[in-house]
């Protein structure tokens, strides 16, 4: 079949069953299973009868009992405080002195939201003026997650691209954010500097000298820093590990670690949980004037209350079972296993992309998505102009039509001119991985040669 | 940078001149000082700090469970069978709740509960809410693809305001509230930076909504800004009154003859409790009146999980409706939606449990008609018991609560109290509930953030704790209006 035709029309003979959706970084789509202790401490949460179940074990009773305790009336259809059930706030500020190594963390400067999206949106509205002369300008990485651009825009504010550098593994380079502040100081007033670490699609992950680098840079040029840090559990590459920006500031002087404001975001929608749906996120403010920090707590209030069940997510992401707990052998299995799942994927990810031409991929180090690049003939890209669509845009099209499988293109995260990629979810039951490669392999080999 | 390299001394990036002026004027009273003032006295008495009362009483805000409401066996039941799919195998649950879970969880991705949905909302539960919409309207058709599932009802009710606010200046869009409001209005106008246009609802015929009002507020806004929306409670909060067909018919006539927007908020819908008193849903009175309102009126109407005999306010349920909203700007608002991803999927699934609970002849029926009754039927009790009790104390007058979930009554203040209260700065029902709430442990909001005619003072209480504390608290606050009449006479 050729792609120098119309796309297809819907009711062409299909050669395959099903879509394939690879498009968006959500655990259980993927076909991977949620995690028993969250979901029995939850269900018994909903529905106390449970509490009764033999079939429950012990420690799920425990927790569900200890966090139904803290809702008014022992029901979680109560309200809460609009920042979140203070026994929570108190758990994930243990978890982010843990994570950290003792930096402490203060409950006070917890704030759970309706997932991090959400909290993301609240500090855009803090600190962006959108009715000044001058509009407010927030730094934000190319390529970023589209959503986050359009709450940006949504602000009003200015967005300020910074290239992240693919040749080097996605590295963001001080250099290039030098530049891009540079430039869009001519045109606005940039106040705030966005980071996704690790990266959401490219997966990169920042080594702690370039998280210092960066907060220097922040401090220099009196930037907010809002660490999107939601991937942080996802780290597979070897020799790869998270620092998170509060940690490395904590440790960079008094001067500095006092002084740069910031806000870093975390989220039950990724890592082992993978509870999309149940919204539930928090950001830790580092730094913010008190008053504020007033002043966004009246703000969070109108919102009444994040949904609890997101709240009790986020208390099982933060202290999940230990060992010698009844549920620690079932939920390591389960936790192991997804590790595992994530290695092999990417591991054939990188097998496969290695014996196709034309497409390229950076080493895969952390997120749930890899972002290779496509590299289009000259003949393709005139194809896509005579559609009036971006060749990657064009090239997912024809790979849904012709094989069912469903990933994005590089245009909606932002690229390089005249660069291309796509985006693949890689957190996915490995059958589904196997069948996507294949099918992507099919249509990428003949479209190359189709485009030769 | 200096020498060695330390930063020089300067301001913070984020600091309250600097950030965005709006937030500044945000303010929502139900969750306000005195209800930060409730939760430290409730500490101090933890730590056992003597007062003179036991327990504080938060009357304040419309949380049922939180006053001892049961959550509805039903619903919970179905949701716990979506949260942790294993008990589908459980005998002890219906066949009925497993049946609704099943049905939800093959609309969820990878029939899970934890899956990202759609960011209008699971289309099943958007199909069955148009559903009963469209049972509830006696057979008016409602469009699946004109319903967005919401994070509560509060999240499609700043949506579509940020939809609607636009313009700068004498353009800059205005937007008509009661007065008295929910101040979530008022917060978010005041947060997007839209002009607040008041209308004063009249307490001496039982907080009516008189269109004369209507007409001197939009005509006097006219001067200074563009006024495009027309707010509407129904049932009213904080004053529960049950707008009359009539009314609802003269507030559309004039929607439509001024080109104003009509949201029209109805979380309260089935907590009606006055003889005479029917909820007459907006769109069902829209279409009854004609293609020349029904084709051109544009209609935003919002429910919820929160309110009604459910009360499951931590679930985050609700969706709109959009009625005859242009296509490009409904494709704006689909747009608009999908920053924030999607609502909570629990509360996606139990809206659509709310929409399509038990019916006749199912397991659950009998159980959940039983409950469904017994938590109305207690609210009707007490709204009267409330205006009751209320209106034998001098000082103290008390409309009745037709409908929702609150007394909104007016209270008369010495002179001596009113001018002590200025002179703390203090609004005068503030100074007053203050003082109810550190002398007997009542947390009331008071009138004034909910706006109030001027020189006149209120307090908004709910009607949700149980029978018998109700009885204690109302008459403890007989007391204490008698006491505080008496020392500031």
């Amino acid at each position: 079949m050729s792609f120098l035709k119309e796309i297809s029309p819907l009711d062409e003979r299909r050669n395959y069953n099903e879509v394939l959706d690879l498009s968006s970084g959500d655990l259980h789509r993927g076909g991977i299973k949620p995690i028993t202790f969250v979901r029995q401490v939850l269900a018994a949460c909903f529905y106390p009868a449970l509490l009764e179940d033999d079939s429950l074990p012990l420690d799920v009773k425990q927790r569900a009992e200890s966090l139904l305790r803290e809702c008014d009336g022992g029901s979680i259809g109560s309200y809460t405080d609009s920042s979140g059930i203070t026994k929570i706030k108190h758990c994930v500020s243990q978890f982010i002195t843990r994570r950290d190594g003792g930096v402490p963390s203060s409950p006070d400067n917890i704030f759970i939201k309706s997932g991090s999206q959400t909290a993301l949106m609240i500090m855009l509205k803090l600190l962006i003026h959108s009715k000044d002369s001058c509009q407010t300008g927030v730094l934000i990485p190319v390529p970023t997650y589209a959503s986050f651009t359009l709450a940006v825009e949504e602000q009003g504010a200015a967005i300020i691209p910074y290239h992240l550098c693919e040749e080097q593994g996605w590295m963001l380079q001080v250099e290039e954010l030098r530049k891009a502040l540079h430039t869009g100081r001519k045109t606005c007033n940039p106040v705030a500097l966005y980071i996704c670490n690790p990266g959401n699609p490219t997966g990169h992950i920042q080594s702690r000298k370039s998280i210092e680098e960066v907060i220097r840079f922040a401090a220099e040029e009196r930037l907010f820093i809002l660490a999107d840090e939601v991937y942080q559990s996802c780290v597979y590459g070897d020799d790869t590990e998270f620092y998170s920006y509060k940690k490395v500031l904590s440790e960079m002087g008094s001067t500095i670690s006092s002084t740069v404001e910031m806000a870093s975001f975390n989220s039950v929608s990724k890592g082992f949980m993978g509870e999309c749906g149940l919204r539930g996120g928090y950001m830790e403010l580092v730094n913010l004037d008190p008053a504020v920090k007033q002043y966004a707590s009246r703000l969070f209030s109108t919102r009444s209350c994040p949904p609890v069940v997101g709240q009790i997510a986020l208390d099982l992401m933060a202290d999940p079972p230990k060992p010698g707990d009844p549920s620690y052998p079932t939920f390591s299995e389960e936790v192991q296993a997804i590790k595992n799942t994530i290695c092999k994927n990417t591991g054939r990810i990188q097998e496969v992309f290695a014996e196709l031409p034309g497409i390229s991929c950076q080493p895969l180090k952390a997120g749930f998505f890899v972002f290779p690049c496509l590299h289009f003939s000259l003949k393709a890209i005139k194809w896509a102009k005579k559609r009036q669509m971006e060749p990657d845009m064009l090239y997912c099209l024809c790979l849904l039509e012709e094989t069912g499988l469903h990933v994005r293109p590089g245009c909606e995260y932002g690229q390089r001119k005249d660069s291309h990629h796509i985006r693949l979810f890689v957190a996915t039951q490995e059958n589904i991985m196997e069948d996507a490669l294949q099918r992507l392999k099919t249509f990428h080999t003949r479209f190359m040669k189709e485009f030769s | 940078m200096s020498e060695n390299g330390a930063l020089p001394l300067r301001g913070k990036v984020l600091t309250v001149d600097t950030m965005n002026a709006n937030v500044k004027k945000v303010d929502y009273a139900v969750r306000g000082p005195i209800v930060q003032r409730a939760v430290q006295i409730e500490k101090e008495l933890k730590e056992g700090v003597k007062k003179p009362f036991e327990e504080v009483i938060k009357a304040n805000i419309g949380d049922a469970h939180a006053m001892g409401q049961r959550p509805i066996t039903f619903f919970r039941q179905v949701i716990a069978l979506c949260t942790y799919p294993q008990l589908l195998d459980d005998n002890k649950f219906p066949e009925d709740a497993k049946n609704r879970a099943r049905r939800i969880l093959q609309s969820c991705g990878g029939n899970s509960i934890g899956a990202y949905t759609t960011s209008q909302g699971i289309d099943c539960v958007r199909h069955d809410v148009a559903s009963y919409i469209q049972r509830r309207d006696g057979g008016i058709p409602s469009d699946p693809d004109n319903i967005y599932l919401t994070t509560g009802a509060s999240d499609g009710i700043v949506t579509i305001l940020k939809l609607l606010t636009a313009g700068e200046g004498r353009t800059r869009t205005g937007v008509m509230i009661s007065i008295p409001q929910y101040p979530l209005y008022s917060a978010s106008i005041a947060e997007l930076g839209a002009v607040q246009i008041n209308y004063y609802l009249n307490e001496e015929k039982c907080w009516s909504l008189d269109i004369s009002e209507l007409q001197r507020s939009l005509h006097a806004a006219r001067e200074h800004c563009n006024p495009r929306v027309l707010c509407i409670i129904n049932p009213g909060n904080p004053t529960g009154q049950v707008q009359s067909r009539q009314c609802i018919e003269d507030v559309i006539r004039f929607a439509a003859k001024e080109n104003l927007f009509l949201m029209a908020d109805e979380v309260y819908q089935d907590n009606v409790y006055a003889e005479g008193c029917e909820f007459h849903s907006f769109k069902k009175v829209l279409f009854e009146m004609g293609p020349e309102y029904s084709s051109k009126v544009e209609l935003a109407s919002f429910h919820s999980t929160s309110k009604c005999y459910m009360g499951e306010c931590g679930f985050r349920g609700g969706y709109m409706e959009v009625i005859n909203m242009d296509p490009e700007v409904k494709a704006q608002l689909t747009k608009l939606v999908s920053v924030r991803l999607c609502p909570p999927a629990p509360g996606q699934a139990l809206m659509d449990l709310v929409v399509n609970s038990p019916q006749p002849g199912e397991p659950s029926y009998q159980t959940f008609m039983k409950e469904r009754t017994a938590v109305l039927s207690a609210l009707a009790e007490k709204a009267k018991l409330t205006e009751e009790i209320l209106n034998t104390v001098p000082g103290i007058s008390c409309n009745p609560v037709q409908g929702a979930m609150y007394s909104f009554p007016r209270i008369t203040l010495p002179e001596r109290a009113i001018n002590e209260a200025k002179a703390k700065g203090q609004a005068p029902d503030m100074f007053y509930c203050m003082k109810l709430l550190e002398e007997s442990g009542i947390c009331l909001v008071p009138g004034s953030g909910f706006g109030q005619r001027e020189g006149t003072y209120h307090f908004r209480m709910t009607i949700l704790p149980p029978t018998d504390k109700l009885k204690i608290m109302l008459n403890k606050l007989k007391e204490f209006h008698q006491k505080f009449t008496q020392q500031y006479s």
